[in-house]
């Protein structure tokens, strides 16, 4: 019978992303509901050190595949080896980030392992011996309950909603043999363009400051720049900005752009078009500034000013600096 | 060159959704049905390819009967021929019974590159393009923003967080597109009355020998949770405002 929590963690150049704690204390509020283990696999090269972290949140048992083969990431390599571990374990669930790398991995392991998941959860819990998932569907216009009847029972957790807790157990830690041969692999990255501006990607960001069609222009974005700089936020854009050519579309927040949940959205000049409202309303504050009193935006806001966001975001970027110092 | 590119019928971006009282799903009444939009930017570059390369576009979706509209739109835009996969047992399928009825359908059909939309902004999964390249043995690249074929490999841009990759595949396999690969065009006049001659095959999930077994169900779908109402914030001037809706983030909300 299938048995055990299992999770894919994350890591780029030898440390963990937070997603991976995130998915270890999740597995491990689940398994002690089942009366379980957790079990957590690790891929990489040069790793092996890391792997004991994981006993801090709650993780019994670590899988360890330490190969050159599996830097930097790559679909196949990757997949072959988990597919491989679960097949011979057979957890009865199975848990990934909703992250760039975990959408990738997890949908390529559904089709391995001729499962069922529920992608991009923000809560899990067990009914009855079994997983159920919620999941935000049409961007969070609605919500679906999701029951998987095969095994494993895979998941996706959006980053950032899980919680962290520390729970130390400790994790005895297995080396595994890697299935691969490189020549094998049907792709390869050839280059790794790192982003310099030093800024928190908008779905892992625990601040946002957004600007829309009310900045009038992508020369006034210096101010949510000068905002953001100071609370460590990483500045989005809404659907018109970006179609405008005012901002990158990797900024984008909405339907068609990045669904994000931070602790807190700061929208600026942002209407509130249904589909970017759906985008970032799982954040868990929301702040509208906007000159126009009867934009959708407030009916979502926690705080709302209705005034010139040329006026009012200097001067919140003065009184967060003073607050701060 | 063949292309395959996938589509799905979604509900309009501006749609307002509304669940049904018994929660079993949303109410269809007076949606607006359009092509999701990552699919669209997957016709636009396989039409492209097609154009630089030559060969042929096939399109194929699943859905019920009103997704033929979708087929037509990316016929008109200038793909060659359809596959309708039609069935109602298809209706509330899972990623992977849709995979598996796409992979029924494209595996007897010649394909160098497979394009599929990143996900489907209504289930929101995407999962359907991963599933579908292994169930047909080809590799993937996901959440593509930009593409080059060179004879037998592609090589394609994908984001991640704080960086982009450069990846290099063989081919053939399963590209996912992404918003920022292209332009959509619109389908002009003449390729709206050419797209309705053009060839659109119909099957059903036994024609195509696939089996459905739903394995991840959605067994409740529920309005988003009520946020309490907020504060507007009242002040003298914008200084004001700015300084109390400070005080508030740090006092009350506790996020800075």
């Amino acid at each position: 019978m299938a048995k055990g929590v299992w999770i894919v963690t994350e890591q780029r150049y030898g440390t963990f992303r937070k997603i991976s704690f995130e998915l270890a204390s999740t597995a491990r509020k689940l398994a002690d509901q089942l009366g379980e283990e957790v079990v957590a696999i690790l891929l990489g090269s040069g790793i092996e050190g890391i792997a004991g972290e994981l006993g801090k949140y709650g993780v019994d048992k670590v899988y360890v595949a330490d190969n050159a083969v599996y830097e930097p990431y790559t679909t196949d390599a990757h997949a072959t080896t988990v597919a491989s571990l679960v097949k011979e374990h057979d957890p009865s669930i199975l848990l990934l980030g909703a992250s760039a790398q975990g959408k990738d991995l997890s949908a390529r392991l559904v089709g391995k392992l001729a499962t069922g998941m529920a992608t991009d959860c923000v809560d899990l819990k067990i009914v009855e011996g079994k997983l159920l998932a919620s999941r935000p569907m049409y961007a969070g216009k609605c919500f679906g309950e999701v029951m998987v009847s095969s095994y494993p029972q895979m998941a996706s957790l959006r980053p950032n909603v899980f919680p962290v807790v520390e729970n130390a157990k400790n994790a005895s830690i297995t080396k595994v043999d890697t299935p691969i041969d490189p020549g094998q692999l049907k792709t390869k990255v050839l280059d790794v363009q790192k982003d310099t501006s030093g800024k928190v990607d908008l779905t892992e960001a625990n601040i946002i400051v957004s600007g829309g069609r009310g900045m009038k222009g992508p020369e006034n974005y210096v101010i949510l720049e000068e905002l953001a700089d100071i609370l460590g936020a990483t500045v989005g854009a809404s659907r018109a900005a970006v179609d405008a050519g005012w901002r990158p579309q990797k900024d984008q927040v909405g339907q068609t752009g990045k669904v994000v949940s931070p602790n807190l959205y700061v929208a600026c000049g942002i209407s509130g078009a249904i589909q970017h409202l759906a985008g970032m309303g799982s954040s868990k504050y929301i702040v509208a500034i906007n000159k126009d009193p009867d934009a959708p935006i407030f009916a979502r806001a926690d705080y709302g000013i209705v005034d010139d966001l040329f006026k009012v975001v200097p001067e919140l970027t003065k009184e967060v600096k003073k607050l701060l110092e | 060159m063949n292309i395959v590119a996938c589509v799905k019928q979604v509900p309009d971006t501006e749609t307002l959704i509304k669940v049904k009282p018994d929660r079993s799903g949303i109410d269809e009444t007076g949606i607006k049905w359009v092509m999701n939009p990552y699919d669209e930017f997957g016709v636009e570059e396989a039409l492209r390819l097609k154009e630089k390369l030559s060969g042929e576009v096939i399109i194929v979706s699943v859905g019920p009967a009103r997704a033929l509209e979708t087929i037509r739109t990316a016929l008109a835009m200038g793909a060659e021929r359809g596959i309708h996969i039609v069935d109602p047992a298809l209706d509330s399928a899972d990623p992977f019974t849709i995979a598996s009825a796409l992979a029924a359908a494209i595996k007897n059909i010649p394909y160098d590159i497979i394009f599929c939309g990143q996900r489907a902004i209504d289930d929101d999964c995407g999962q359907v393009g991963a599933i579908l390249a292994e169930l047909l043995g080809i590799p993937q690249v996901t959440v593509i923003t930009k593409v080059d074929v060179d004879g037998n490999t592609i090589k394609v841009t994908r984001p991640i967080e704080g960086a982009q990759l450069i990846i290099e595949s063989s081919l053939p396999c399963v590209v996912t597109a992404q918003k920022g690969l292209n332009e959509p065009r619109y389908a002009s006049l003449p390729g709206i009355m050419k797209a309705k001659k053009k060839p659109v095959d119909v099957k059903d999930a036994a024609s195509l020998g696939v089996s459905i077994d739903v394995k991840a169900k959605i067994t409740k779908t529920l309005p988003p949770p009520a946020r309490p109402p907020g504060k507007i914030i009242c002040g003298e001037d914008p200084a004001e405002k700015a300084r109390e809706l400070a005080r508030l983030l740090r006092e009350e909300a506790k996020v800075i």
